[in-house]
């Protein structure tokens, strides 16, 4: 056992930091600036923390670590946990929040103290959700997490964000229940709620079967894949900044990671009966994805689109089922992380300046604004998987892993890396390069400081990861092999 | 470590720090500070480069280089699958290195004067060297994965390139045209890489208990570990032909033999592989369907044509054939494609040059139809004689392009032969290396001499790809011989029609232009004089290492020959008459010119004038951007269109969220019953699912 409970410590900080701004908030001249200086404090401290238990974890071992284990309400346990998997994406969230938290700086400028608030509960939630050990916990921050989200969107969001709101309401609380039902069902049958028996638990096939196909209901409108992608494009557009990065960046790896946790360890059985439909969806949701990507207007649209693509190449890799592509899928949900977390950025330091995300409006900005170009250059890059980029790396092992499973699902992957090169570079030559035409964009400003530091930040962790994804195989080889080991291959 | 590993680490990195110095520093270093480092890096590296070559031309290891891999870190290793950042340094690659960096040194120094008033000198000198570290990193590389990292690198650069001049709109589309054709052959390459690591996986029955590789397999194979994208285990396990158990095969087979289901057929591993990785060498050399790019890639500034476009990246699918010897000297449909596509892209390019007024276009097809030339010789069997032709074509189309862009700069920035004319007195200079260049292209030399090695540089290895067309017993060896001569007529045909149309005749260019008109200044001619130098005597001071009595000490085993393959010294049994045809060639190509462009000139642009069918199918370029923007822009736009618009709003949105507010609407009348705190709703759904949970669950441990 540990003596210090570092994952709750890690998970409640930026709670206890929107609890310090609601109290401030009531005292006079408490809220704006006070409340970005509390909430970056507290994403910070919550990142170093995060380090602290990357320094405790040890890659080597198996199983779940930094456990903490307590009695908690109604018999139920409050069980904290972490494996390489889980830790990478606990990893990922504490760094990009900081960074969120930074950018909104400049463009949220409407009741900021509660902004922050939404935006500090909404990472702990995250952060628990691939923390706990425990069902119920689980399902509590799965589903909660969606509230501030809701909330994010609602309140600072474009102009439909009603539309996009109630899309994404019937999605998820279809997936939910269907969820819901099952891990009541998973506790009547087992008589626990620990995550780690349940993986150890042998469910009846036929029994597994109905389990799995509730389970992926939640999980595929998360992740999200075709054909339940459509809330996606919509959310994005509407959402601030902040909130698309977060959603692109952290809530669409909850699909992946709930694969991973407990559709293939928990029903092995099911997992491999549904591998060529999860494959072939996998696949279509790449090409299909791509060309709707393809033609869009809307710079976040195109984007959003391009997110589900990359997503396919998780759902690939993931039903794979070997070494290769569950790696490659862990390492494509962080990679795709950073670099959709940063374009949705890039589109927000020019939705910032012109109000509006047309491409068309665009052209010509490499003149106005040279580093911005470059950084969106090599973010442009990444997506479509230059190697040396960490976009490569995550593409090349997924699709090794599904050439292993299926050489068509790896074929059609292939082709979309090809699409991925047409849509982004079309992107980049419309917005960026060209003639300044639009006497509009003539007294643009190119990235300030703040902008620079977000954007390099994500740059330079892209291009680390590139060159040295080791870093991230390493912590995750082990959290693979136990889910390997789980399914029987 | 040695020399030859410092020097190795200065011919790759060097130009990998003056790229991210002058690309990040560059507001810092100004425009003279970024030329000066990366030129000064460059031409370290040339120099570094040289220093590992030329010993192995002349020299004291009378084996070859000692092989041996750098490594420097590694980059993935997840299971069977290590892919190292690593210095392969065995002849290949030093030859590679030298081309390499030499050309790239040569250009930088050009473009200093080339690229005088450009605002943007800094990004371009930081672009030229990023892609000739790519480059390198792309011949050094020792296993596929890194090599891949190379290929899209240069690439990337060659997009920026391209594209360099971001105002124009066709230069935009030129680099999005270069990506994405040359994506469609990395499809194929990386297909190539997933089929290999599928394939090449140690037998069970090798397998120590922990699941690592067993030492006797290792030592069958050659090598210190097993990773199944490293060049030296695939090559190792096709020597020993040792057994390989592909993923989820119940049993070991011989690799020679293995075969695996793919895309619904059962195929030969090494032919599937090898297929594969040539669909990549086809799209990164502009071969035959996948070579509408290149002309295209003209749009970017001329001393980007002459490295990337000629002399170097569009030559790495040459080089990947030929690093993969092992691999095709296994196959038989792999390399009779390489043979058919090559012979094809050699006589086809050359009948789209003949048409051709740009002169940067006419040099570009002539590169695509050269490196046919290299193709096919590899897939008959002679790597040599391709890397030869490699070699020797670096140089002589560097100064072709060199030249070409001293006219378009005396010219200011006409590209249009219809415009020229007259030029020799006016540029005398660029004249003589322009045919210096024409003569090394066009092959000319003394044949059919014995001992006497007289010739420009592409007389001996030019020859030595034809006369290797005649002595294999290939199946399609006949139509690469042929398809070959032919070519080489029409090479002589439109590479004299560019001079005569360029330098010779009365002038078509307006007066102002012709009064101004002047030789370049003395930094562009210094390349293009060491290029000229290249030119002349590459070809004969090579000779022997490269194809003749020292090529197996040169090569020392970097190239794999399989025990029958014997065309490179059979080509020395060839009749005389398949000697003196190469010299018919170009003799009767020169005289076709003379008389279209010169006795009767104006006869060629009547001809054009008149519109005839063939001539529009020539200069049309055969009809394929027409067919491929129909088929492919045009049916992605389509597919698009309709997935959006039908399959996502009308299908998917329609009987999903959007129909159930319409439903939800009629039922409830008016949405706004709907819209009012359905947050709210939402929130206590989750909350009382919780509860409900905890209910269950202390219900449950109550019963219990």
């Amino acid at each position: 056992m540990n003596d210090l409970p570092i994952l709750s410590m890690v998970t409640f900080a930026p709670l206890a930091g929107a609890l310090l701004i609601a109290v401030l908030r009531m005292l006079p001249g408490g809220g704006g600036r006070g409340a970005q200086a509390i909430a970056l404090f507290a994403t910070v401290a919550t990142f170093l923390l995060s380090l602290v238990a990357l320094g405790r974890f040890d890659a080597d071992a198996s199983g779940y670590q930094l456990v903490e284990d307590a009695p908690w309400f109604m018999g139920t346990t409050y069980r904290m946990g972490v494996d390489g998997l889980a830790l990478s994406l606990v990893l990922l969230t504490t760094f990009l929040t900081p960074l969120c938290i930074l950018s909104s700086f400049g463009s949220v400028k409407e009741r900021v103290a509660e902004y922050m608030i939404a935006f500090l509960i909404l990472e702990t939630l995250m952060i628990g959700v691939f923390c706990a050990l425990d069902l119920v916990l689980f399902y509590i921050f799965f589903e909660g997490g969606l509230i501030p989200m809701f909330i994010i969107i609602g309140v600072w969001g474009g102009k439909n964000r009603l539309y996009a709101a109630f899309k994404f309401f019937l999605y998820t609380l279809l997936g939910s229940l269907f969820l819901l039902a099952a891990l009541v069902y998973m506790y009547l049958e087992t008589g626990v709620t620990d995550i780690a028996a349940l993986q150890e638990y042998i469910f009846d096939p036929d029994v597994q079967t109905w389990l799995w196909l509730a389970f992926f209901a939640s999980f595929a409108v998360k992740l999200p894949m075709w054909p339940v992608h459509t809330w996606l494009p919509d959310a994005h557009v509407e959402a601030p900044t902040g909130g698309s990065v977060i959603l692109a960046g952290v809530l669409l790896k909850m699909g992946g990671y709930g694969f991973l946790r407990f559709s293939l360890p928990m029903f092995p059985d099911a997992s491999e009966l549904f591998q060529p439909m999860m494959l072939a969806l996998g696949v279509v949701a790449i090409i299909y994805t791509s060309l709707v990507a393809f033609r869009q207007t809307d710079i976040k649209k195109l984007i959003a689109y391009s997110s589900v693509a990359h997503m396919g190449f998780v759902t690939l890799g993931i039903f794979s089922l070997n070494e290769a592509g569950i790696q490659g899928a862990i390492f494509q949900m962080l990679s795709h992380g950073v670099i959709s977390g940063a374009l949705f950025f890039c589109v927000g330091v020019i939705y910032d300046r012109m109000h509006t995300r047309e491409i068309a409006f665009y052209g010509g900005l490499v003149h106005r604004m040279p580093v911005y170009a470059a950084l969106f250059m090599l973010f442009s890059m990444a997506n479509v998987g230059l190697p040396g980029t960490s976009g490569f790396v995550g593409e090349i092992m997924t699709m090794i892993g599904g050439f292993q499973a299926s050489s068509w699902a790896a074929a059609g992957a292939a082709v979309g890396v090809i699409l991925s090169a047409v849509y982004m570079l079309t992107l980049y030559r419309r917005t960026v390069f060209g003639e300044l035409t639009n006497e509009k964009l003539l007294d643009i400003k190119d990235v300030g400081a703040v902008e620079f530091v977000v954007l390099g930040a994500l740059g330079a962790l892209t291009l680390i990861l590139g060159v040295f994804p080791s870093l991230i195989f390493d912590l995750t080889e082990r959290s693979t092999l136990d889910v390997l080991r789980l399914i029987g291959r | 470590m040695g020399w030859q590993e410092i020097a190795a680490l200065i011919v790759v990195f060097a130009p990998g720090v003056a790229a991210a110095v002058a690309g990040l520093g560059q507001r810092v270093l100004g425009d003279r500070g970024a030329m000066a480092i990366t030129t000064g890096l460059v031409l370290a590296a040339a120099g570094a480069a040289a220093s590992l070559f030329f010993p192995l031309v002349f020299g004291t290891h009378a084996e070859g280089a000692h092989h041996e891999t750098l490594v420097l870190a590694t980059w993935i290793d997840v299971g069977p699958i290590v892919a190292d950042w690593a210095i392969r340094m065995d002849t290949l690659s030093i030859v590679m290195m030298f081309v390499v960096t030499s050309v790239s040194a040569l250009v930088h120094i050009y473009s200093i004067s080339y690229m005088e008033e450009d605002p943007h000198r800094a990004r371009f000198f930081a672009y030229l060297s990023l892609f000739t570290f790519a480059m390198l990193m792309l011949v050094t590389a020792d296993n596929f994965i890194q090599l891949f990292f190379g290929w899209e690198g240069v690439g990337l650069a060659s997009y920026l390139l391209i594209g360099f001049w971001y105002k124009k709109p066709s230069a935009n589309s030129a680099a999005i045209k270069a990506f994405v054709v040359n994506r469609v052959g990395d499809f194929g390459f990386a297909l190539g890489i997933m089929a290999l690591a599928f394939m090449l996986r140690a037998p069970d029955q090798f397998l120590n208990p922990d699941g690592s590789v067993g030492a006797d397999y290792l030592a069958l194979l050659g090598v210190d570990k097993f990773s199944s994208v490293k060049f030296d285990t695939l090559f190792g396990a096709i020597r020993a032909d040792a057994l390989v158990q592909p993923f989820g095969a119940a049993t070991a087979v011989p690799i020679q033999s293995v075969t695996f289901e793919f895309l619904g057929q059962y195929v030969y591993g090494l032919e599937i592989v090898g297929f594969l990785l040539f669909i990549g060498a086809m799209g990164k050399s502009a071969q035959f369907l996948l070579h509408t790019w290149l002309p295209d890639a003209m749009e970017g500034p001329t001393p980007v044509s002459a490295l990337i476009h000629a002399a170097t990246m569009v030559t790495a699918g040459v080089f990947l054939v030929c690093r993969c010897s092992p691999v095709y000297e296994h196959t038989v449909v792999a390399a009779d494609i390489i043979t058919v596509i090559g012979a094809v892209t050699c006589f086809f390019a050359a009948t789209i040059g003949l048409a051709q007024n740009d002169i940067k276009r006419v040099i570009a097809y002539s590169t695509c139809s050269q490196l046919g030339y290299m193709f096919f010789a590899a897939g008959l069997g002679a790597y040599e004689a391709a890397m030869f032709h490699l070699f020797t074509h670096a140089f002589f189309k560097a100064l072709l392009f060199l030249s070409a862009g001293a006219v378009i700069h005396g010219l200011h920035h006409e590209q249009d032969m219809r415009n020229m004319g007259g030029l020799r007195t006016k540029m005398p200079i660029t004249w003589g290396m322009m045919v210096i260049g024409t003569l090394a292209l066009t092959g000319v030399g003394l044949p059919a001499v014995e001992g006497l090695h007289l010739g420009f540089a592409g007389f001996f290895s030019k020859d030595a790809i034809i006369e290797t067309a005649y002595a294999s017993h290939d199946t399609f060896a006949p139509l690469a011989f042929w398809l070959s001569i032919g070519a080489a007529v029409l090479t002589s045909f439109y590479s004299w029609r560019l001079i005569l149309m360029t330098f010779h005749g009365r002038t078509r260019a307006d007066h102002h232009t012709f009064d101004h008109a002047h030789d370049a200044p003395v930094v562009m001619l210094i390349p293009l004089g060491l290029l000229a130098v290249g030119a002349v005597f590459a070809g004969g001071v090579f000779y022997d290492a490269f194809v003749e009595h020292h090529n197996e000490a040169f090569w020392a085993g970097s190239i794999y020959r399989g025990e029958d393959n014997h065309v490179l010294h059979e080509r020395h049994y060839v009749p005389l008459w398949v000697l003196l045809a190469p010299a018919a060639a170009w003799v009767s190509g020169l005289l076709a010119a003379l008389y279209f462009y010169g006795l009767r000139a104006g006869l060629g642009a009547r001809i054009a004038a008149s519109g005839g069918p063939l001539h529009s199918f020539l200069s049309r370029k055969w009809y394929f951007d027409e067919l491929y923007n129909f088929v492919f822009v045009r049916g992605a736009a389509l597919l698009g269109d309709l997935f959006w618009k039908v399959g996502d709003r009308a299908v998917i949105d329609g009987l999903g969220p959007d129909g159930l507010t319409a439903a939800a609407k009629a039922g409830a009348g008016g949405l706004s019953r709907l819209h009012t705190g359905y947050l709210f709703h939402y929130a206590l759904v989750i909350l009382l699912s919780a509860v409900a949970i905890g209910a269950f669950i202390l219900f449950g441990q109550g019963r219990g």
